[in-house]
């Protein structure tokens, strides 16, 4: 299996051995000080050193991540199917939705804590925010790609509205909600370590800035690895359960 | 919406159809009927009667109201003048006992419902009403259906596994599970290739002549036409009227040969005709 794996994924391994190559020789060759940049030797000698404190730090910057993707496309697709079902809803709160996605997320998480304080409930909530709009959007398009002809024929059967939303328009959508889903598995991240950089003591937000301050180039490189970890788990999540739910190919044609 | 309040308003009528829809009524009737979108007229003055069992084409030009016509008929679009009638009932009524069915162009399946999931679904939706459909049209299997029209052994597959022309037969077949008495078809085969278009055409004949169903077919084709109906209705575009009801007197049951008999040739050049001057 090994060997199937390494046959058939050859040249990226190929590509990406050769990176970690020319960086630690060139560390070595031009004698770089660990605190400006570590090799990739002692940035996995900290990965396993410093395990549990990474280990610490994962946990919570994991729940936050998964309770924000949650919030953030629950209320994304609620509002879709409300905006599909009332052009007025849609009228009076997209130009809202729009505002609030404008807004650098960097400068909404000071906000946040003001309001909210320090403690999980600000980091979830942007971690929510950012998920929010891909979502959004996404899942209105899903829900309104049913075809012309599709809804004449609800109207033939005499469907009413639950059933042809249960039977014909929410499958119809889930195509588009998982590429908006794969998009927050990797974003609710991001939004979780953002709001751990304002304030929080822990989480890998709280010790990427430590690490920073206190000059361990070795454990901030470790602490972004397990973070990216962290995005690439839930989006490979996601796309497992996309693969298992959806086991047909939408079309477009006759 | 619009559905919803359409059937409250139909309550009384459905509860007429039972004196009326008797097996004499024809199985559509339009009288002075008049269609409008907006300013635009679709149709106008449409006079038609179509007795129960017929088989209808309808030709035009584009844009002659020939859609809106099986739209009308099937209460899709709203009557703006006259009278449209379906077993002698008001079409929301005989929407909802499933007097008639409906074949689109798109074969508007679920794509992620096998073949006889598909063909089941009418049976799935509309439960609220189904106590209007007439007991004694008690439904025909999926299954025989499905080997009605050709598809035996491909019962689980799913729509992106079939070609264009097995999805459209899917969708017949679905379109048959009630039993209609009545079967609207708006260019069905008009997006596949000729040959198995020409194939479906002599199976159409046999699920018309095996089902005795009602089948009016609106079509873009002069010999598809000719080849299926009994008669043709022309409708002429700006606005859409009828020009002409023109009857086909070539035997049944028809095979593709017939296509190139002399009568066959005479009938098609005098449509030709008359649809360029529509």
């Amino acid at each position: 299996m090994f060997i199937k794996f390494f046959k058939k994924n050859w040249l990226p391994l190929f590509t990406t051995s050769m990176i970690f190559v020319i960086w630690e020789l060139g560390i070595q060759i031009f004698g770089v000080p660990e605190y400006i940049a570590p090799a990739p030797s002692s940035v996995f000698a900290t990965l396993v050193e410093e395990r549990d404190t990474l280990w610490r730090n994962f946990l919570p910057t994991l729940f936050e991540s998964l309770a924000g993707f949650v919030v953030g496309n629950f209320i994304a697709i609620t509002l879709a199917i409300a905006f599909v079902h009332n052009k007025m809803v849609e009228k009076a709160f997209f130009p809202i939705a729009v505002f609030v996605n404008t807004i650098p997320i960097l400068a909404v998480a000071p906000v946040l804590v003001l309001i909210f304080g320090n403690g999980i409930e600000t980091k979830v909530i942007i971690a929510a925010l950012i998920c929010f709009f891909p979502t959004l959007v996404n899942m209105v398009r899903g829900l309104e790609s049913v075809s012309g002809q599709m809804i004449e024929l609800g109207r033939i059967l005499s469907a009413t509205k639950p059933e042809f939303f249960w039977k014909i328009r929410l499958q119809s959508s889930l195509p588009f909600l998982f590429s908006a889903l794969k998009i927050a598995s990797t974003t609710c991240v991001i939004g979780a370590i953002v709001g751990e950089w304002v304030g929080a003591d822990i989480g890998l937000g709280s010790l990427i800035i430590e690490a920073t301050f206190n000059f361990r180039s070795p454990l901030l490189y470790a602490t972004v690895i397990v973070s990216s970890g962290l995005a690439v788990i839930l989006f490979i999540s996601v796309s497992v359960a996309e693969r298992l739910i959806i086991k047909w190919k939408p079309e477009h044609s006759v | 919406m619009t559905v919803q309040k359409l059937d409250n308003n139909m309550t009384n009528v459905t509860h007429d159809m039972n004196k009326t829809g008797g097996a004499s009524a024809p199985a559509v009737s339009l009288k002075n009927a008049q269609v409008r979108f907006g300013d635009l007229t679709a149709l106008e003055n449409i006079d038609l009667e179509v007795e129960a069992g017929a088989f209808i084409t309808i030709l035009g030009p584009s844009g002659c109201g020939k859609s809106t016509l099986l739209r009308l008929v099937s209460d899709l679009v709203p009557i703006a003048d006259g009278e449209v009638n379906v077993f002698g009932q008001h079409v929301a009524a005989a929407r909802l006992a499933r007097e008639f069915a409906f074949v689109f162009q798109d074969s508007t399946l679920l794509p992620w419902r096998t073949a006889i999931e598909n063909v089941r679904l009418p049976l799935e939706i509309g439960a609220k009403h189904a106590h209007k459909r007439p007991k004694a049209k008690s439904e025909k299997s999926a299954e025989e259906l499905l080997e009605l029209v050709g598809l035996k052994g491909r019962e689980n597959a799913l729509p992106h596994e079939l070609s264009g022309g097995m999805k459209q037969r899917v969708a017949i077949a679905r379109a048959l599970i009630c039993k209609p008495r009545l079967l609207l078809m708006d260019e069905p085969f008009g997006a596949l290739d000729e040959i198995t278009r020409d194939r479906l055409n002599e199976q159409i004949l046999k699920i018309w002549q095996e089902t005795k169903t009602t089948i009016l077919f609106v079509t873009h084709s002069i010999p598809e036409a000719i080849f299926l109906g009994q008669k043709v209705l022309m409708l002429e575009a700006n606005p859409g009227r009828v020009r002409e009801l023109i009857d086909i007197d070539l035997p049944y049951p028809r095979e593709l040969p017939i296509r190139e008999t002399q009568e066959f040739n005479k009938i098609s050049r005098y449509l030709r005709e008359v649809l360029e001057t529509c």
